[in-house]
Formats: C-alpha cells, sequence, structure tokens
C-alpha cells in the first residue's frame, strides 16, 4: 500500500470514526444521567437525516438541517417524558427492553413514513464528483464537514458542561442526584435534557453523514452498536476518550476493509466488542460516571 | 399432592390440544395447524429463555441466534452430499452404522447424506459447546453488557450465515430431508403428515415444559430465583452463581437448539433471516408478554403471537406491533399479559403452581 493510498483509508477512517464517537458520546449523555443505556441512539441519527431530507424539499439546507435537528430533539425529549419517566423507577432489565421497543418502533415508524429506499442529503459543498486533493488522496470535501461538525459538537458540549449553569447542573445529577435535588435541581428535567442533547447532537451527525454514507430506515441498529463498542472502549462515561476510541474503530475499520472483503467490515466493531467485554470485564467499567460528563 | 398439582397444566394443555386438533378437524381447518406446529417450535427457544430471563435475571438479545445453529447444523449435515468420499474408509463406517444414508432428493440426484438423528445430536453438541464457550465470559456481565454481548453474538451467527457459501448465504438451506423419529413418525412438512405433526411439535413442547417447571421447582431454581433477586445475597449464602447461571445459559440454547432443529426438518429449509436480531427481540418480547418469571404464560404467548405473525395478521405493522407490546408491558404491566388485574384470576389458574 502506497502513501496516498494510506492516507485515504485513513480519511475515511477518521471520517466514519467521528461519527461513532457522536454516537458513543450520546450514550455517554444519557448513560450518566439515567445509568440506562438507550438502545434507539442510532435511530436519532436516522430521523434527523431522514426529517432533514423531507424539509429539504420545500427549504434551503441549512434551514432544513436545524429544523431536523430542532424536531428531533423535541422527539427525544417527549420520547424520555412519555416512555422511560413513567418507567423511571424500574429494574435495568425492564428499561433494556423499553429501548429496544423504543428502537423498534422508530425503525418501523420511518419504514412506513419513508420507505424502505436510499435516501441522501447533496453535499454540503460541491458535488458527489468535486474533490480535494491531500498527500496525492482524493476526498470529497464532504469529509471536511463531518470532522468540522464533530468537533463542533465535542467542543460545544465541553463548554456547556464546563461554563453554562445548565451544564453544571447535568453534571451535578449525574454525579449525586440527591445532593442536586437538594441544591434545588429538577433532576427529572436534567434527565429530559440529556435525551433531548443526546437526540440533537445525534441528528445533526445523522445529517453531515447523511450525503457520504446514504440513509435507510435500517441503519441506526448497526450505528448503535458502533457506538456502543466505541462507548465500551473509552469506558463508559468517559465521553473524551469516546472521541479517541471511535477514532480509532474508524481507522481498524477502514484498513480491515482494505485488506480484507469488506463483508468483514461489520463484524470488526461486533469483534472488538467482545474482545472488550471478555478481557476486560471489570477494568473498563469503573465506575467513571462521576467524572463522566465533567470530562465531556 | 401438593407436588402433583403442579403437573396438572400440562395435563390441562396436553387436553386443549387434543380438544383443538378435533375442533379444526372436524371444520375442515386443518391448515391451521401447520403455523400451530411452527409456533410450537418457536415456543421451545421463548421456555428456554424464559428460564434465563425469568428466573435466572440473564437478558440474552442472541438467541435466535442459537436457534440457527440448531437448524443450519441439521441442514448442513443431512444435504451435504458426500457422494466422492463415499469409498473412504470414514463413510463406509458410518454407512455401515447408518449414520449416513443414500437418498434422491427432490431434483432426483443421488445423495449421500448424515442420517438425521447424528445430525441432530451433532446440532445439540455444538450449540452446547457454543453456548459454553460464549457464555463463559459473557455470563459474568451484567445488565447492558450482558445484552449488548449477547446481542454482538447474534449478529455474528447472523454475518456468518449469511456469507458462508456453504450454508447457501441469502438463500439459505433448502431441500432438508424429513426426520424419522422412531419408525413410522416423522417431523415433516408435507400435508398427509399435519396431524402427527401437530402432535409432535406438542409432544416436544409439553416435556420441555415438564422440564422446565421441574428445573425451576428444584433446588436448581430456588437458587436461580435467588440470584434473580439479589445476586449478591445469593453468592454470600453459597450459591455458586456463576455456574448455575453458565448452566442455565447452555440449557435455554439448547432449547433454542431443538426448535432450531425440528422446524427446519419441518419446513425443509432454513435462512439467514432466522438468525436476525429482530428474530431475538420477538422471543424476548413474548417472555416479556407472557411475565418474564412466567413458563405457562411464555408458552402460551410464543403460541399465539407467532400463530397471529405466521398468519400475517399483522401485515407489514409485524415488527411494528412487536415493538409496541414491548414497551407497554414494560410500562403498564411488567408482570405480563396474566397478571394484569383484570385477568388475574385466569392467572391463579395458569400459574401460580409454576412458582412453587
Amino acid at each position: 500500500m502506497n502513501f496516498p493510498l494510506i492516507v485515504q483509508y485513513g480519511l475515511s477512517g477518521i471520517t466514519v470514526g467521528s461519527i461513532y464517537a457522536i454516537v458513543a458520546v450520546g450514550f455517554n449523555i444519557i448513560y450518566s444521567t439515567t445509568g440506562i443505556i438507550n438502545f434507539a441512539q442510532g435511530e436519532f441519527l436516522i430521523v434527523g437525516a431522514m426529517i432533514a431530507i423531507s424539509l429539504y424539499q420545500i427549504v434551503p439546507l441549512w434551514l432544513a438541517i436545524v429544523l431536523a435537528v430542532i424536531v428531533t430533539t423535541i422527539l427525544g425529549g417527549l420520547i424520555e417524558i412519555v416512555f422511560l419517566r413513567p418507567a423511571r423507577d424500574a429494574s435495568v432489565l425492564r428499561l433494556i427492553v423499553i429501548t429496544i421497543g423504543l428502537s423498534i418502533l422508530i425503525r418501523e415508524a420511518m419504514l412506513h413514513i419513508w420507505d424502505e429506499k436510499v435516501h441522501f442529503l447533496p453535499y454540503f459543498t460541491g458535488t458527489s464528483t468535486s474533490t480535494i486533493t491531500i498527500f496525492g488522496a482524493h476526498f470529497s470535501p464532504q469529509v471536511l464537514w463531518v470532522l468540522g461538525v464533530s468537533t463542533v459538537i465535542v467542543a460545544g458540549l465541553t463548554v456547556f458542561f464546563r461554563f453554562t449553569l445548565l451544564g453544571r447542573a447535568m453534571r451535578a445529577c449525574a454525579d449525586d442526584r440527591m445532593a442536586a435535588c437538594l441544591c434545588g435541581i429538577n433532576d427529572r428535567w436534567m434527565v429530559t435534557l440529556s435525551f433531548m442533547l443526546s437526540a440533537g447532537i445525534g441528528a445533526l451527525a445523522g445529517c453531515v453523514i447523511s450525503p457520504v454514507t446514504q440513509t435507510q430506515y435500517d441503519m441506526g441498529a448497526p450505528l448503535a452498536i458502533k457506538g456502543f463498542t466505541v462507548a465500551i472502549l473509552g469506558g463508559l462515561g468517559n465521553s473524551m476518550a469516546a472521541v479517541i476510541a471511535g477514532l480509532l474503530l474508524g481507522l481498524l475499520e477502514a484498513f480491515v476493509v482494505s485488506q480484507f472483503a469488506s463483508a468483514y467490515k461489520e463484524a470488526v466493531a461486533i469483534v472488538v466488542l467482545l474482545l472488550v467485554l471478555v478481557i476486560r470485564p471489570t477494568g473498563l467499567f469503573v465506575r467513571r460516571e462521576i467524572g463522566a460528563l465533567r470530562a465531556a | 399432592m401438593m407436588g402433583l398439582r403442579r403437573y396438572w397444566p400440562i395435563a390441562a394443555t396436553a387436553l386443549a390440544v387434543v380438544v383443538l386438533q378435533m375442533v379444526l378437524s372436524m371444520t375442515g381447518a386443518t391448515y391451521y395447524m401447520t403455523q400451530i406446529t411452527m409456533s410450537a417450535y418457536y415456543a421451545l427457544v421463548v421456555i428456554g429463555l424464559c428460564l434465563l430471563m425469568g428466573y435466572a435475571g440473564q437478558a440474552s438479545l442472541g438467541h435466535a441466534g442459537f436457534f440457527a445453529i440448531g437448524g443450519y447444523t441439521v441442514a448442513f449435515m443431512t444435504t451435504v452430499n458426500l457422494l466422492a468420499w463415499r469409498d473412504t474408509g470414514l463413510i463406509r463406517a458410518l454407512h455401515s452404522l447408518g449414520l449416513v444414508v443414500q437418498w434422491r432428493n427432490l431434483y432426483g440426484a443421488e445423495v449421500l447424506s448424515f442420517s438425521p438423528w447424528p445430525a441432530f445430536i451433532a446440532a445439540l453438541v455444538l450449540t452446547g459447546l457454543i453456548a459454553f464457550l460464549i457464555g463463559m465470559p459473557v455470563i459474568r456481565l451484567k445488565g447492558h453488557y450482558l445484552a449488548m454481548a449477547t446481542l454482538g453474538f447474534g449478529l455474528i451467527v447472523y454475518r456468518i450465515v449469511l456469507g458462508t457459501k456453504a450454508l447457501g448465504q441469502a438463500d439459505g438451506l433448502s431441500n432438508v430431508p424429513p426426520f424419522h423419529l422412531i419408525p413410522g413418525l416423522e417431523v415433516n412438512g408435507r400435508t398427509p403428515f399435519r396431524i402427527e405433526n401437530y402432535y409432535i411439535a406438542w409432544i416436544t413442547v409439553l416435556v420441555s415444559m415438564l422440564l422446565a417447571v421441574n428445573l425451576v421447582n428444584s433446588r436448581v431454581g430456588r437458587a436461580l430465583r435467588s440470584i434473580h433477586q439479589s445476586e449478591e445475597a445469593a453468592h454470600s449464602l453459597g450459591v455458586n452463581t456463576y455456574r448455575y447461571k453458565l448452566a442455565v445459559f447452555v440449557l435455554s440454547a439448547l432449547f433454542a437448539a431443538v426448535g432450531g432443529a425440528l422446524l427446519t426438518h419441518y419446513n425443509g429449509s432454513i435462512g439467514p433471516s432466522e438468525a436476525t436480531v429482530m428474530k431475538s427481540v420477538r422471543y424476548v418480547a413474548m417472555v416479556a408478554i407472557g411475565g418474564m418469571a412466567n413458563l405457562w404464560g411464555a408458552m402460551l404467548m410464543a403460541i399465539v403471537l407467532n400463530f397471529l405473525s405466521l398468519r400475517g395478521v399483522f401485515g407489514s405493522f409485524d415488527d411494528a406491533i412487536f415493538g409496541a407490546i414491548l414497551i407497554a408491558f414494560m410500562l403498564f404491566a411488567p408482570q405480563g399479559l396474566l397478571r394484569v388485574p383484570r385477568l388475574r384470576s385466569l392467572a391463579t389458574l395458569l400459574s401460580r403452581r409454576s412458582h412453587g
């Protein structure tokens, strides 16, 4: 493999990896405030992209994306209020089953609203054939959009959790819910907010990746598995580590595709997931959620 | 006498099965029996999963994987053509033992393949082994981690059957011969064998229920329930929680494999759709609707829901309905359909004894 080819695969790996990282950050935000894994996380990306694709028929691209993010954010909040709030004292097993049910419902709703075909947003700049050349490797300008937006999301979340009152309140809830309540923080709304935040960044990530990977109603579950793998790899609740883990998984996948049949690509994340779960079942699961949102 | 009372639902179910057969035969609606038979084999998976989820408290999102391993193993072994190796010593020896048989497939071609019994036993051994190897590390995990790990296992099985040429890729394996259990009794999906197979399937289900009910009411069952309620407490009382959980994991995988193997013989084929994650989720849904720790509820729901689904009652909303009932039951009736207050009297009739 020559140098430009390595750059080529590396860049595509980082592009996909940054999306995995955003999914993982979404997992972490909800996990930190509620202690549950939202199996419907992948669906947020697809819902966001699908809404933007529909809105793009009638409004400019940027407005379609903004509206899609807002709608998905509200949807995330509603899902929490309607489906999870009534069961907030339920066992983990019950909550898992509820979020699995939600992911199926959202997916099937998308199937009936948008059919089973592949949809996509247009490239943000240029067309599908325009390329930028770096170190002899050719890639689409959309790659820069994906990387840029992912960086903005991570940076934005960091600022939000560190410096705003609301972000600090959410961190306080993740840290010690009872103490946070005593300080006058409405912990229920913090949980709702975490779902909204998670849905919102998911929708944005779904929109920027749509021109590259395209969007189909059943693409959420594979994304969720990969995002979960990344979240576990980085340590559940540790969002900074998740970003690094996401890039690693993306690179690993890209190089597996370059060397082996692309059929194995899907298996990479699962093998990594099983290996991490098996080899370090406790080491990676230390209760980091205390510092979770702090690191976000 | 108290000990015997837990068996009466089995007798009642057996009676209901016979009555149902008579009604269907008299009304000329025997075609329903095909879907009932298929539902019964799916119910085996649900019974096994109920032991794992309801009594040991361990969620598995990979049981379609075990079902597929069972089904694909028998399908592969009974259809693989060993004719080219006919004259090798090993095949000769197997042939003289009756472990391989020569037969003609649908297209009239000569096939020399394993006979169903050794294939069935191989399927169970293979599934048990895989469940043991996967279970050893995975069963130590809790909650989300276990769910995701079993989901990952299920996805890998799906990828393997979809990607392996010898397993037919997207087409799956077909031309699986009937399974002669004993002379005069065979698992065969053709119309003349409909009533016979209806009973074979139900006897399999009832024997499995007998095993499961006995297990739940034994020392092992009490240990499992103690694990479900508080693993730490059980552990401190000297229950080897890890060993019990692993044993139930393997056992429930074997239930799934039996269902997969028999249904494959019944249908004469198996395809990758049996290994999808959605299938696994549906099994979980059936256990949940049955009431988690309620074997009779799980069995009943498995039969009813699979039957409705196979009849196409839900149309294109099939998966959506399973998702919706999953959420609805976890939110409003976590004790299952049979424990909804209005139905409580029915529930006490059906399930009180299975808790011993």
